[in-house]
């Protein structure tokens, strides 16, 4: 579904990801992990074309996605859910949906507002709440269920437990774990070690901008030299 | 009694044609964050439009209203097409930049409708089914502008329901927010500023081509509204589309009833107005505090060092030949040099504030015209001699500079900038208004060096000596502490305050030491002229020192020095050669935003530093 090598990327001149090489096929959900500035929100910047990479591919559902603009690359069914929510702030919960609606996706059951409040159920209790005026855990939900609305075939999830009251991240697993269901591929970045065993089957360690690990759950899980060296703080 | 609900009702009329053209303004600003002066164009096209088509057509209600309409849709179509063809291509740029795009379209377009339509004030013919007037009270009030008062409101609600009820709505208040994240959602940001533009633009055009019964047609109607527009869209909030209303409501009642009150202040009443607004609701009526604007933010300031060797040789060379030379010079060119210096250190001061200082000003021409002012008076009224005025001149300025930049170093961005221009546009409106000290629009004359400086040349050696001494002080002011301190808080005041610095008292006094220095300027520039006016504090001589800090490069020190000298020099040779001056200053402009857009002096550093390697 989406196969990233040799992907490369400055700020001004301080080189933050180099040579990042993934990949997330169809119905799985992959983990990204790494400390505080390890370059997992970069990678996803860079793979959604936020952050303009300097080298390196991008390929999502068989097309090179590299270069192209952020808008092409979200219409081909690639959704971005941010890190920091960016909520918009003056729109209604409703109003946040219907800047994320797109056309259905094919082979895909498409999401409705009503199916989204099913799977978060304390957006559907406030449909006309300015998101200005939500909880933490709320927009999280929000900014997600608004990425949905566009139907994509994988979402790029950046650290969604970041904040959250451990309830909350409960309930977050499950939606996740709902999304899977469906057939959605998932790329994740996470601290939370936690959370990711919760939800993934795979994990692909980053550290100072380089892929240092990649396995499965399980192989990580039995791996303390490897969650010691990159994952510990 | 009846008399004042005439006069409300009138105020209403033209509350109503300038929250038309604010609220495309606003729009525009609101979405894209281009502060765009060519709306007044757009503006003053409609008129223009609206006067071809409606004497064109067959007369009767469908000429006219057929001709209002398809001028509003002409200009919509000439935004979307300066939309397409230059703004999309520099959103990128800082906000001064597109400013400085903006106002070269102003000049072309100006120098196009002169060409077109002539300099003559044009009158276009009534509005037919509307000609009369109607009887209010007792008395007699024209039924177009009743027509007027209703088309506000319309229009006020036909947008809410735009940006409310349609999917092009939300998705233009989302992108207001956050546009890189409407991006990431799939929506095409270009088609989404495109459209805008074509609305805004269409708005100025309808507001324009509505005056066609009112008022003349004529070539300072694109100027004179955009000030204006300027004003409700800060007062109502940026962005704030209901603001704008209330905003337009204000200013219209204020102008209808300030000549009944205060006919002597009716200039300065309306800036009077918004600035106590921003001192006390910094971000106007109904407008939030400026996010931090998401994506397509630009790389951090570049830094400042000492000038590399090349450079210096350079500096030394022009600086030679400027004392050289000038001896075998004529006496016209000795005048234009003087200008130029003073133009030099005019710039400097101005740059202190924007690039070190990371403050906006659109009105530094009142510190400028504070000097020559503080000099001349001093002159006619003490009969003080030369040196006594030019030591006032800074005195003057720096003085002003306090008491201004008290308030206005505590806003940021935009409403900063439009704080400061009211603060010049009350000093421009005391010295035209308060006639028996000033002198009004006829100016002081008479304010001639002493005997010993009267010879060009020695004059032209003394400003050449102070406008040099005084730009290399705040070159010098860069490089001291005090200058670490202003570019620490321009990068990040929250940071600054946190290892010690007063990050408000740095700004107001690099904003006050920035109107010293201009003062110095126009001290000197009074003397060169022999005379002050007005215009030494206008909204042009604010612009034209926008102008050369941008053109030579914000975040250069020799920025301002060379922009000052290209400015100056472009601008006399064109005016001598030429009648096209603007059109051709215009298109410099225009063409360097979109080639140079760090300016000409960064152009060259960048260039420096391609080849030589960062140093």
């Amino acid at each position: 579904m989406l196969q990233v090598a040799g992907l490369s990327a400055y700020y001004g001149r301080a080189h933050i990801l180099d040579d990042v090489a993934l990949d997330v096929g169809g119905g799985e959900v992959v983990v990204l992990l790494g400390r505080n500035g390890a370059g997992k929100s970069t990678t996803m910047k860079a793979i959604m074309g936020l952050v303009p990479p300097s080298a390196g591919n991008v390929r999502f559902a068989g097309a090179e996605i590299g270069g192209r603009e952020p808008f092409e690359i979200a219409r081909l069914g690639l959704g971005y859910v941010p890190e920091e929510r960016r909520i918009f702030t003056g729109l209604s919960v409703m109003e946040n949906l219907e800047v994320g609606r797109r056309p259905a996706t094919a082979g895909l059951r498409p999401w409705t507002p009503e199916r989204l409040f099913a799977l978060f159920p304390s957006l559907g209790a406030m449909r006309d709440r300015p998101g200005g005026r939500m909880s933490g855990g709320e927009q999280q939900m929000l900014t997600i269920a608004r990425t949905l609305m566009g139907n994509p075939r994988l979402i790029l999830l950046d650290e969604p437990s970041e904040g959250l009251a451990p309830v909350v991240i409960e309930r977050m697993a499950e939606a996740i774990r709902a999304l899977k269901a469906e057939g959605l591929s998932i790329l994740l970045s996470e601290q939370n070690l936690h959370f990711a065993q919760l939800v993934s089957d795979r994990a692909t360690i980053i550290e100072k901008g380089r892929i240092r690990w990649s396995g499965s759950i399980a192989e990580l899980l039995a791996a303390d030299e490897v969650r010691e060296q990159y994952l510990s703080v | 009694m009846e008399n004042l609900v005439l006069q409300a009702l009138s105020g209403l009329a033209s509350a109503s044609s300038l929250f038309l053209v604010a609220s495309g303004l606003t729009v525009i600003f609101g979405v894209s964050r281009v502060v765009n002066f060519a709306h007044g164009s757009f503006y003053m096209l409609g008129a223009y439009l609206a006067y071809t088509l409606v004497t064109q057509l067959p007369r009767g209600h469908l000429g006219f209203w057929g001709g209002v309409v398809g001028a509003a849709l002409l200009v919509g179509l000439i935004g979307l097409a300066v939309e397409v063809l230059l703004l999309r291509r520099i959103y990128r740029a800082p906000e001064l930049f597109q400013l400085l795009a903006t106002f070269g379209v102003v000049l072309i377009v100006q120098e196009l409708t002169q060409m077109v339509w002539g300099a003559q004030d044009l009158l276009g013919p009534r509005a037919p089914g509307l000609r009369g007037s109607t009887e209010i009270l007792g008395l007699r009030f024209p039924l177009y502008e009743l027509f007027l008062i209703g088309v506000g409101p319309v229009v006020l609600g036909l947008l809410l329901l735009l940006f409310h009820r349609t999917r092009w709505g939300t998705l233009v208040r989302a992108a207001t927010q956050d546009r890189e994240m409407v991006g990431a959602l799939g929506v095409n940001q270009r088609m989404l500023f495109t459209s805008i533009f074509f609305l805004g633009s269409l708005l100025a055009g309808l507001g324009g081509a509505l005056q066609l019964p009112r008022e003349s047609v004529n070539l300072h109607m694109d100027l004179s509204i955009i000030t204006e527009a300027f004003v409700v869209v800060v007062v109502g909030g940026l962005g704030s589309l209901t603001g704008a209303a209330l905003a337009a409501l204000l200013i219209g009642e204020m102008h209808a009833f300030g000549i009944l009150i205060a006919p002597k202040i009716t200039l300065v009443l309306v800036f009077l107005v918004m600035a106590l607004v921003l001192v006390v609701r910094p971000h106007g009526l109904l407008g939030k505090p400026e996010a931090a604007a998401r994506g397509g933010q630009g790389s951090a300031e570049p830094m400042i060092g000492p000038a590399p060797g090349p450079l210096r040789w350079l500096a030394l060379t022009a600086l030679g030949l400027a004392v050289v030379v000038p001896p075998f010079l004529g006496d016209y060119a000795l005048s234009v040099l003087t200008e130029l210096a003073t133009a030099v250190l005019f710039a400097a001061s101005l740059h202190l504030i924007m690039g070190p200082g990371g403050m906006a000003s659109f009105g530094h021409a009142a510190y400028f015209g504070l000097g020559a002012y503080g000099a001349a008076l001093a002159a006619q009224w003490l009969g003080a001699p030369m040196l006594v005025g030019l030591a006032l001149a800074p005195l003057a300025a720096g003085v002003f500079g306090l008491v201004f930049g008290y308030f206005c170093v505590r806003l940021s961005g935009v409403y900063a900038a439009m704080l400061t221009l009211a603060f010049a546009q009350i000093a421009w409106s005391v010295a035209f208004q308060w006639v028996e000290v000033t002198g009004g629009d006829n100016g002081i004359l008479g304010v001639w060096p002493d005997a010993w400086a009267a010879p060009k040349l020695v004059f032209y050696y003394l400003a050449l000596a102070l406008c040099l001494g005084a730009t290399l002080l705040l070159r010098r002011v860069v490089h001291a502490p005090f200058g670490y301190a202003l570019r620490a808080q321009r990068d990040s005041a929250l940071r600054a305050e946190a290892i010690g610095i007063n990050a408000f008292r740095i700004r107001w006094l690099g904003f006050a030491l920035a109107a010293a220095a201009a003062g110095i300027a126009g001290g000197l520039f009074a003397y060169g002229k022999g005379s002050v006016f007005p215009t030494f504090m206008g909204i042009p001589r604010s612009v034209d020192a926008l102008l050369m800090v941008l053109l030579g490069g914000v975040q250069t020190l020799s920025g301002p020095i060379i922009g000052a000298l290209a400015f100056t020099g472009l601008q006399e040779q064109l005016v001598r050669l030429t009648d096209l001056w603007r059109l051709i200053l215009g298109a410099v402009i225009v063409a360097l935003v979109l080639f140079f857009p760090q300016g000409l002096a960064g152009a060259a550093r960048a260039r420096w530093e391609a080849r030589h390697g960062d140093a």
